[in-house]
């Protein structure tokens, strides 16, 4: 494994940037959707050791009917046959399915690169230097928090410990750059600073992105969702480290830049069923990670057809790859910026889809995110597969 | 927690793999490290070792990609393929070439020192 083979998608043709650019057509045309997807998000098992607060796919439990080994491995396949280069492998946690390493494998052998989340627990140093042997692997272990206090109150005692326990025996492995995730909260952004001096001291890449209100986050956002002026805070980071992954996750923070033309690195647009989706662990399409709720479903992959007619066909992604309306945010000027954010952050916090992101910066969603949640208004997760009640940790002070 | 978008973080570090400046007049071909696929705008250009993904932004641009190692210098290719009616177009496909060069899409044909005997 060479040291640089971490990095995905960098995109040659936009950078950050301090000169205000003209929308290029290519992303107009991203916008009407692609015949397979760019990147894709699998989620192999519902079942997790660890119970989040802010699990986007409400996670614990698996489901009796998540996909068989064969199955698994005929994904991989039609994958494979549609050019998808790599794809993200999560949960849950994935490491959980004992036919784990036969689907990276299989994977790897048909020249789909594989990064998976994991939470590092079942990382020891064998399955350390199993991996670092792989090719075509990369790695990104989740830190909700630079010291244990801040993270175990958000992912559970132990697992800061284990995390970094992960994060030894991968270096001690040589496995070359892994990715240390940070789901940037109210709790952690100070912190940045400390965490870039972890990533490289591990010789590790940060990757940071945005705390969306799905899942069982759709109960914790209220109370780890960043302030204005964390938000402020954060895109200036952000802009000050280009070299750290975003998941290009924080475009509707573009409206601070409107003024001086700055704009977060990457493509700055909603990619849900356009250029990205997920396959949940029942073969469950959705538009994305952050939408796993019936209306953003758009069929299975055990359906007639498999995967490429759910991406190609479905009446959802079509419909989701028509131009959208500016709706509430036609009349502000930072719209072009913006782009109206996260479709999946306004679903669940109750805000019509033409409605601006619920952490707007400019704070035009302040009062509709405050009365949705007092009429009680809020949708909630098609489906839970949490163990058990998951109750915010004793918060730092 | 798994992302859902393209990570798309700018590179300003160096490419240690690539410190080459381009060189339109010398030959280069198409890296054996990049996947391409097809797209109505071009196509996507994936590298597999540094797991960079690059829009190709037109057609003629993947031509030129594909076509390079039939022509001794990028310069000639240029002119074999894109036909370009000015300089402004040429060199707009040279600079096309150079970040392409960058990222790893392309490379330089470093001829085999033969021995002799």
């Amino acid at each position: 494994m060479t040291a640089t083979q971490s990095s995905p998608l960098t995109l040659i043709s936009k950078s950050a940037s301090t000169k205000t650019q003209a929308v290029p057509p290519l992303v107009e045309q991203l916008k009407g959707g692609l015949d397979a997807p760019i990147c894709l998000t699998w989620e192999l098992t519902y079942a997790c050791n660890l119970a989040c607060v802010h699990c986007l796919s409400s996670s614990g439990r698996r489901d009796p009917k998540e996909l068989t080994t064969a199955e698994a491995l005929a994904v991989v396949d039609e994958l494979a046959d549609l050019q998808v280069f790599y794809v993200n492998l999560g949960g849950g946690e994935p490491m959980l399915r004992k036919d784990f390493l036969d689907i990276v494998d299989h994977a790897v052998s048909r020249n789909v690169g594989v990064k998976f989340s994991t939470n590092g627990y079942y990382i020891d140093k064998a399955a350390a230097e199993r991996f670092a042997a792989t090719d075509l692997l990369d790695i990104q272990i989740s830190l909700d928090g630079f010291d244990a206090e801040t993270n175990d109150a958000v992912r559970g005692k132990g697992s800061w410990e284990a995390a970094r326990r992960a994060m030894d025996n991968l270096a001690d492995a040589n496995f070359g750059e892994f990715k240390i995730s940070i789901v940037a909260t109210r709790h952690n952004v100070d912190q940045l600073d400390d965490y870039k001096k972890m990533a490289d001291e591990y010789g590790a890449q940060l990757r940071v992105t945005r705390l969306r209100p799905s899942g069982r986050g759709v109960d914790s956002y209220q109370d780890l969702r960043l302030t204005h002026p964390q938000q402020q805070q954060i895109f200036r980071w952000i802009m000050d480290h280009p070299d750290v992954l975003t998941g290009d996750s924080f475009f509707h923070l573009n409206a601070l830049g409107k003024d001086t033309g700055e704009t977060l690195p990457g493509l700055s647009m909603c990619g849900a069923g356009r250029i990205v989706c997920l396959i949940d662990p029942i073969g469950d399409v959705y538009a994305c990670p952050f939408v796993i709720h019936d209306e953003f479903m758009a069929g299975n992959v055990r359906d007639t057809g498999g995967f490429a007619s759910v991406w190609r066909e479905s009446d959802l992604f079509q419909e989701l790859r028509e131009p959208g309306a500016a709706g509430a945010c036609a009349s502000c000027n930072a719209y072009e910026a913006c782009g109206g954010g996260c479709m999946a952050a306004k679903f669940f916090t109750g805000i019509p889809l033409d409605g601006p992101d619920p952490d707007c910066a400019l704070g035009h969603a302040d009062e509709a995110v405050a009365a949705a949640s007092a009429a009680g208004v809020v949708p909630q997760p098609s489906q839970d597969h949490s163990r058990r009640p998951v109750t915010l940790g004793a918060k730092p002070s | 927690m798994p992302s859902g978008s393209a990570d798309a973080a700018t590179q300003k570090r160096p490419q240690a793999d690539h410190p080459l400046a381009f060189d339109s007049s010398a030959k280069w071909e198409r890296s054996a490290k990049i996947g391409l696929r097809p797209e109505p705008f071009g196509a996507l250009a994936y590298h597999f070792d540094t797991r960079r993904l690059v829009f190709l932004k037109s057609a003629v641009l993947v031509q030129l990609v594909d076509g390079l190692v039939d022509h001794d210098s990028a310069d000639a290719a240029i002119e074999a393929i894109v036909e370009p009616t000015d300089d402004r177009s040429r060199q707009a496909h040279v600079k096309a070439l150079a970040s392409l060069a960058e990222a790893g899409v392309i490379e330089p044909v470093t001829t085999a020192i033969s021995s002799v005997g």
